[in-house]
């Protein structure tokens, strides 16, 4: 069972309260967007999530352990893939396991059994630079995975994408999610992502940044790539315009 | 195809510029308008080379020691400090101008000294060539270290890893290309350094020869082994290219 609890966080920088006292929860599974414009405070909660930032108040818990501050629990992914240059995408990919002490070719193996699954066959030998941005952000996917097949936090990924790969990449992932049931917290500021990807939305507003609002969307998984064409679709957008 | 066509004619214009000069060269002193005791004609230089060949390679074989010893432990000593220094940032700011001061000492200038010091053997020479090259390798993997993506790191370190793991993993590759540009610097004043060592005091070596052959006006063994000691520098930069290639195979399939 994988859940996630973050309560009360406020982080402080430079005498400014970034966020002020938020609080969210992931259950096991479960598809979480976090909603909100750019600096607001998005990725200061994903670092005290992953324990590279101390908050100024409040704490972090998975599965009821506190890891406030403690990395090595979940981990992120970028808008930026982070692939290393200089090792192939199997290495790369195998990257977590190599921390945490694994051998080389049992990580390269555990790797590897995931390529098909996450439609990365064919790219074990190659460098990132040989791989379009769609699979580059495929294998950034598969190492999170890797690191931890629990808790995924997912900054902006697909962001820096064209507008083409990026709803292509929408139908792999939603693919993929139905396959390996991931609980994932996921960063964006595109509502009609939050909307199509989540089981549920968090509205992050305002200076300090605050939880505003949970939307639940009710739509079933796994859902069509045509979602966003339907009416029901254009109710949630309406009611977070709103509310934004 | 059409970038072959372009590789060999990107070839042919400094071989001919060659080429041109040596002719010059050749009609300047074959003819006797510079008088041949000043300026020996390349065909004399090449007899020379040919009828000196085993004592150069014999002087060569010294000189080569002496710099493939002075580079690796330059190698090593760079290595050592860059790691320290990029650990601890107060040993950064602390010894990193001292560092660049030793830059500054003109190589002729210590040479003497250390012979003085460490006598006629290899020691010295290989402590004048640790001192000229070790400086090169240190800056550049400190660079190196210094330009690791901060983005990298966080996620590193989100995923647990230490800090021996992030160097290996990220900072180390990151500094590799840095560090065989200066290594192609480092290994041609290996070699220079190795050089002028002999020179200022020595029983063998391509610098020793040189002393030799100078005193005795034989300038046309004088070109010889200056030649020697050009390819030797090149065959050494050469060498690292190699090595680089080998080391950096994601470079390749670009």
């Amino acid at each position: 069972m994988a859940e996630l609890k973050v309560t009360d966080v406020t982080v402080v920088y430079d005498d400014k309260t970034i966020i002020e006292d938020v609080s969210l929860e992931l259950h096991e599974g479960e598809l979480v967007s976090l909603l909100g414009a750019s600096g607001g405070g998005k990725t200061t909660l994903f670092n005290v999530i992953s324990g590279l930032q101390e908050p100024e108040n409040g704490t972090v818990a998975l599965n009821g352990e506190d890891i406030t501050g403690h990395p090595g629990h979940v981990s992120y992914m970028l808008q930026k893939d982070l692939l290393l240059p200089y090792r192939t995408i199997e290495d790369n990919v195998a990257l977590p396991l190599l921390i945490k002490g694994e051998k080389k070719e049992t990580a390269r193996e555990k790797a590897r059994a995931h390529f098909t699954e996450f439609g990365l066959e064919g790219t074990e030998k190659k460098y990132p630079h040989q791989l379009s941005g769609g699979m580059r952000q495929r294998a950034a996917l598969l190492r999170t995975y890797m690191f931890s097949n629990e808790i995924a936090l997912l900054d902006e990924p697909f962001s820096s994408l064209d507008t083409m790969t990026k709803s292509e990449m929408h139908r792999w992932y939603l693919d993929v999610m139905d396959k390996i049931k991931m609980s994932t917290l996921f960063i964006t500021h595109d509502i009609d992502e939050a909307i199509l990807l989540s089981d549920r939305i968090y509205l992050l507003t305002g200076a300090p940044g605050k939880i505003t609002e949970e939307i639940v969307i009710e739509e079933p998984k796994p859902r069509k790539p045509d979602f966003n064409l339907t009416e029901e679709f254009m109710n949630y957008k309406k009611k977070i315009l709103s509310l934004l | 195809m059409k970038r072959k066509s372009q590789n060999t004619t990107s070839k042919v214009w400094p071989t001919l510029a060659i080429c041109i000069l040596l002719a010059v060269w050749q009609f300047v002193s074959g003819t006797g308008i510079v008088a041949k005791y000043l300026l020996p004609s390349p065909i004399d230089v090449i007899k020379a080379f040919v009828s000196e060949f085993p004592i150069l390679m014999e002087n060569a074989k010294v000189t080569l020691l002496e710099a493939f010893v002075g580079l690796g432990v330059g190698i090593l000593v760079g290595f050592v400090i860059a790691v320290i220094m990029d650990r601890f940032d107060r040993l950064y700011q602390a010894f990193y101008p001292l560092i660049v001061l030793t830059q500054t000492i003109p190589t002729v200038a210590i040479a003497p000294l250390l012979v003085l010091w460490f006598g006629y053997e290899m020691l010295p020479k290989v402590i004048l060539i640790v001192l000229t090259t070790f400086f090169p390798i240190t800056v550049s993997l400190l660079n190196g270290f210094r330009a690791a993506d901060k983005d990298t790191m966080n996620l590193m370190r989100s995923m647990g890893a230490s800090k021996m793991q992030i160097f290996w993993y990220v900072k180390f590759p990151e500094s590799l290309e840095q560090f065989f540009s200066s290594l192609r610097i480092s290994a041609s004043y290996a070699v220079i350094g190795a050089v002028i060592s002999e020179w200022l005091g020595g029983y063998h070596g391509l610098g020793v020869y040189m002393t030799r052959v100078k005193k005795s006006f034989s300038f046309d063994k004088m070109f010889a082994v200056i030649f020697l000691i050009s390819a030797i520098s090149l065959l050494l930069m050469w060498g690292v290219d190699v090595l680089q290639k080998k080391c950096m195979p994601w470079k390749e399939k670009k």
